[in-house]
């Protein structure tokens, strides 16, 4: 039933798989530019800038994500579908599952992604910024040599735990009809009445997802951390 | 003070305000090249105020810096506040100043190679090879060549403080800056920094330096300026005034120094 035959659910599996891979990767990443921006405008010092930065965060913070899913899919359809018969266009047109899905997941990560580098920004040394401003390095150039690099290594251990909750929170897009990997798990289950083996099987690609994809980001947070460690201790 | 070598760089009338504080009340200050003066007083003095405000590290209120022929243009905000006219001057005079800090602020993330290297390859954009090789010189002249491959996190605070002047001194700038290099250092360690300072100086590098090491500033600088309250108390070479032209307040702040305790 789980083989790769002619009536194996095996590759639909693996499939499904690379989905949830896919769709929590955009999700991330999409999550990444929303929450750079957000953690930007509440550095600022800018007060309007601030309270937005602040009302996102503490709105998709406080939602749950399968509203915030539904949320996105439906109304990004119905936005569509209402510009649509604007100019002349007919009838439903639905946002793919996958951008509502990817964008979804994308939203809710970025109001915590801001949260991780507006604390990965304050735990730069000021000093280090004062170095840069004394040898005469220009905004732009202090940002791209010395704020960047060291965001991201601050940032990395906060972005290994919200990569997880994206892969996790990626199994929610199964309401919209993507077959990513819950919703391949769920259509075997009910079509070969047999639950147990198919959910079994999904949780064993869940966490084998987690597992080599926790190994990547321990990877990388050893490689950026090198300057952070003392030979002796 | 080598008053016959030109002028490498020339503050007046500095003024600076922290809310209610005024720190600075009218500073100013020339250098000819190879000079190196020594700026002293106690806590709250301005010292390293007015130094920060040399490179505009803070904003002066009033005054004119003018390094090595080049004047840093100000302006005047709507809301009365001075402010640089262009910040690409700004850069670019700084990059003329080499500032040491107290507390070193090396690139955490950057090798002590990589950190020597880094504003003379994308400040300046000199080519890398070159950057590389003289870096490596430097390094070796102030006794850390070993550690080029080592992060800051590595070294002692004096090895951290070497690589900084070494950092500063990549930029080839025509004055040097220093804010205190020694303070933030173990008692041990302070020797190590001040014997690469007085190499510097023999050299004939311009620099100002706000320190409280007596001992240098009586032996190694050709000129003492004695600050307090934001003003200059007493000022001339080391020999006068720390020999009989001592204010009752310089000989107060000097044996204030020798014995911190009381």
């Amino acid at each position: 039933m789980l083989g790769f035959g002619d009536r194996g659910w095996g590759f639909a599996l693996i499939a499904g798989a690379l989905m949830t891979l896919a769709v929590s990767l955009t999700g991330l990443l999409i999550g990444s530019v929303l929450g750079s921006l957000i953690a930007w405008a509440k550095l600022s010092g800018h007060k309007v800038g601030a309270a937005i930065g602040d009302a996102y965060a503490s709105l998709f913070r406080g939602l749950p994500e399968l509203l915030v899913i539904y949320f996105v899919y439906f109304g990004s359809s119905a936005l569509l579908t209402a510009t649509g018969n604007l100019i002349g266009i007919e009838g439903f047109l639905g946002v793919p599952s996958f951008a509502a899905g990817a964008l979804g997941v994308g939203i809710i990560s970025g109001a915590y992604q801001a949260e991780v580098y507006r604390g990965a920004y304050l735990a730069i040394a000021s000093g280090e910024l004062e170095a840069a401003r004394a040898v005469g390095m220009h905004r732009l150039l202090m940002f791209r040599r010395i704020i960047v690099p060291q965001v991201l290594r601050f940032a990395l251990p906060g972005l290994g735990n919200l990569w997880q909750v994206a892969l996790k929170d990626s199994s929610l897009i199964s309401v919209t009809g993507l077959t990513e990997l819950m919703r391949t798990a769920q259509v075997g289950a009910g079509s070969t009445r047999q639950p147990f083996v198919f959910y079994l099987a999904g949780l064993g690609l869940y966490l084998t997802l987690t597992f080599v994809t926790d190994r990547f980001f321990e990877a990388a947070e050893k490689r950026a951390t090198r300057g952070l460690k003392r030979i002796h201790g | 003070m080598n008053s016959s070598a030109p002028t490498a760089i020339t503050v007046s009338n500095m003024h600076k305000t922290f809310g209610q504080l005024e720190v600075l009340r009218g500073i100013s200050l020339t250098a000819h090249e190879g000079d190196v003066i020594s700026i002293l007083g106690s806590s709250g003095s301005g010292k390293s105020t007015f130094l920060r405000c040399i490179n505009l590290l803070e904003t002066p209120d009033e005054g004119v810096v003018t390094v090595a022929g080049e004047t840093i243009e100000m302006k005047r905000r709507a809301d009365g506040h001075s402010v640089p006219a262009s910040q690409s001057q700004v850069d670019r005079i700084r990059s003329r100043l080499g500032m040491v800090f107290q507390n070193f602020n090396l690139w955490s993330h950057m090798t002590i190679l990589e950190n020597l290297i880094e504003a003379p390859v994308h400040v300046q954009k000199r080519p890398k090879a070159e950057c590389v090789e003289e870096a490596k010189a430097l390094l070796a002249k102030v006794g850390i060549d070993d550690k080029a491959n080592h992060y800051p996190s590595h070294l002692s605070g004096g090895q951290q403080q070497r690589a900084a002047i070494a950092r500063a001194l990549a930029m080839h700038p025509s004055v040097m800056l220093f804010d205190e290099p020694t303070s933030a250092l173990d008692p041990e360690l302070v020797g190590e920094v001040l014997r690469v300072m007085r190499s510097l100086a023999e050299e004939g590098r311009t620099m100002l330096v706000v320190t409280h090491e007596m001992g240098f500033a009586r032996e190694v600088s050709n000129h003492v300026m004695f600050l307090h309250q934001g003003l200059v108390e007493a000022e001339g070479a080391p020999r006068d005034l720390f020999g009989d032209g001592a204010t009752d307040r310089f000989r107060k702040f000097i044996s204030g120094q020798a014995n911190p305790a009381n």
